[in-house]
């Protein structure tokens, strides 16, 4: 990483005439099985979404649909202005798809393939400089190795690498930190940031990680049974739920812990009654694990 | 726009031979079976084509220059579309503008050089080992249009059997039957030795008569007297070719088409998990 940590704050973004991302009422069905119920949701260029879920409740269906690998079965769905189904050659240089690789590309040296897929785009614009983009994912020492000789970890920088190649609009992101260590999860996580504010990439990711989704993304979806069950930033969920806060004290030697609704009088209480007895005081609000299992388990309960 | 498919697809072509003619095992590939082919023609030198005094090794090697154009061509391609598919190299084609039709072009130029690399092996140490060919500017002419011709009719092929076989593992299905057609296609022996059924059945398909177009263009042409009709029959070469030609050219864009709409990340994921519960680790 070229230069870490200096883009800790997001900018607001200004109001786009026309979102990245439109899904209005998409649905998929295979056989008699409704995987996707009526799907809703659009960004707005340069934000930062990230699609949650449990497994199963279609993110990967919805994704596909998305990049045009798929065909829907019902629904409206607008990508970049156009529908996905009937994008051009043109639409797709504005894409960047994040695949999870295997052992595809073998044989070829990684600074070989990435100049190889830049050379797609040049038609369209300026694709990445190539030992500009293999030191931004810190592939340097590695530039000059077969893809087959990486380690778990560098092949999915390369992975990244050849989904940005092409400085797309919109970046698609399907589980990206699967399998890093946390220092490589760090990087690309300042890499993520990077992009959406540097380049103003729209981005659209999937992950099981919740801290990843809190630090990312700028709004966090989350898909169960088909449909859109919230939607809304890491905070405006966690008020929406209204989850209990955790709060933590010691008085004569002795840890104590609370969980209450209503932090704020709860804390005024314990102060009016015991004063400069408190001490280490902590008062922890539901983190997005709370708030997405509580919304899990309010929809299992409606559903 | 279609600039780019070519351009991106030559590289690609050509970067990929670059890495086959420097991995050892690629290498092997290619040398192993001259090796073998070599010994077995220098073992036939001793004996003679029934009512000649021609040397067999020495029909056989430009039968066998044919034979493994339609063979390398339709295998290798058939080999590397399902392998290719199942590693996700496809999807990565998809997802890049022009990239599909780029690996398309960029695997036409893969196979053909492949292809020729092997007839080169072959036809260098052959000139030297075996006597009596005959070898003119014709010689070059008619190698050139039976190679070209043998390609554009057996990789489409290819091609479209590689579309429809999901798993690498199952192609035994099509080895086994190409080699039973290579051993009656009047490779190793004349045609005429065999039932005629047999010699119905092989007609039918490219390798003999790209056997018999190598046999024109090496061999003196008196030896046509050998041959089905004693003669090169070079319209009815042109006209079987052909007709392979135009069937694979027809049908490999539509299955080609078919197959890559319906990749996508989870069908690469479906097979890479069939694969390793197939494959521990």
């Amino acid at each position: 990483m070229t230069t870490f940590g200096q883009v800790a704050v997001r900018p607001p973004h200004p109001p786009a005439d026309r979102p990245a991302l439109e899904v209005r009422d998409l649905r998929m069905r295979y056989g008699s099985h409704d995987v996707l119920k009526g799907v809703s949701f659009s960004a707005a260029p340069g934000e930062v979404l990230a699609l949650l879920g449990p497994n199963g409740a279609g993110k990967t269906t919805t994704i596909e649909i998305l990049e045009g690998f798929r065909a829907r079965s019902a629904g409206e769905v607008d990508v970049l202005g156009t529908d996905p189904a009937s994008g051009d050659e043109a639409w797709r240089s504005r894409l960047g798809i994040v695949l999870q690789s295997w052992r595809d590309h073998r044989k070829w040296r990684v600074r070989e393939l990435l100049a190889h897929f830049g050379a797609h785009y040049t038609a369209y614009r300026q694709p990445w400089d190539v030992d500009e983009l293999i030191d931004t994912v810190g592939l340097t020492p590695h530039a000059h190795k077969r893809a087959g000789q990486l380690s778990g970890g560098q092949r999915r920088r390369l992975d990244v690498a050849i989904g940005i190649v092409g400085r797309p609009e919109l970046l698609f992101l399907d589980e990206p930190t699967a399998g890093f260590d946390p220092e490589a999860r760090r990087e690309f996580h300042d890499l993520v940031h990077r992009l959406a504010d540097e380049s103003d990439t729209t981005i659209l990711l999937t992950t099981h990680d919740l801290d990843e989704a809190e630090k990312l993304a700028d709004r966090i979806l989350v898909l169960a049974g088909g449909v859109i069950i919230a939607d809304g930033s890491a905070e405006a969920l966690s008020l929406r739920m209204s989850t209990t806060a955790e709060v933590r004290w010691t008085r004569d030697g002795q840890r104590y812990v609370h969980a209450t609704a209503a932090a704020t009088a709860f804390v005024r209480e314990l102060f009016a009654q015991y004063g400069d007895e408190i001490e280490d005081l902590e008062v922890r609000r539901a983190d997005l694990e709370d708030t997405y299992m509580a919304l899990l388990r309010t929809f299992e309960g409606s559903a | 726009m279609t600039t780019t498919a070519l351009r991106t697809g030559l590289q690609r072509g050509l970067i990929e031979l670059r890495q086959s003619f420097t991995t050892v095992q690629d290498l092997w590939g290619y040398l192993f079976p001259t090796v073998v082919f070599l010994v077995v023609m220098t073992l036939m030198k001793g004996s003679t084509i029934p009512g000649t005094t021609f040397s067999r090794g020495s029909m056989t090697l430009p039968s066998l220059i044919g034979a493994s154009i339609g063979f390398n061509a339709l295998t290798n391609t058939m080999q590397q579309l399902t392998l290719e598919r199942e590693d996700g190299t496809l999807l990565r084609a998809k997802a890049l503008p022009h990239g599909m039709t780029g690996y398309l072009i960029g695997k036409i130029t893969t196979i053909s050089g492949m292809t020729l690399a092997g007839i080169v092996l072959l036809i260098v140490p052959g000139l030297f080992l075996f006597d009596g060919l005959e070898i003119d500017a014709m010689t070059w002419v008619t190698l050139v249009w039976v190679l070209v011709l043998g390609l554009v009719a057996t990789l489409p092929i290819g091609a479209v059997l590689g579309s429809l076989f999901e798993n690498p593992r199952t192609m035994g299905v099509i080895m086994l039957p190409m080699m039973g057609l290579v051993a009656t296609s009047g490779i190793f022996f004349p045609l005429s030795e065999l039932p005629s059924w047999m010699q119905g059945l092989a007609q039918v398909f490219p390798l003999y008569w790209l056997g018999l177009g190598m046999r024109s263009a090496f061999l003196p042409d008196a030896l046509a007297a050998v041959e089905i009709g004693g003669s090169w029959r070079v319209w009815e070469t042109l006209g079987v070719l052909g007709a392979w030609s135009i069937a694979g050219l027809v049908l490999a864009p539509v299955v080609l088409r078919r197959m890559a709409r319906r990749e996508s990340g989870s069908s690469v994921a479906a097979r890479r998990e069939k694969a390793l519960q197939r494959v521990p680790g």
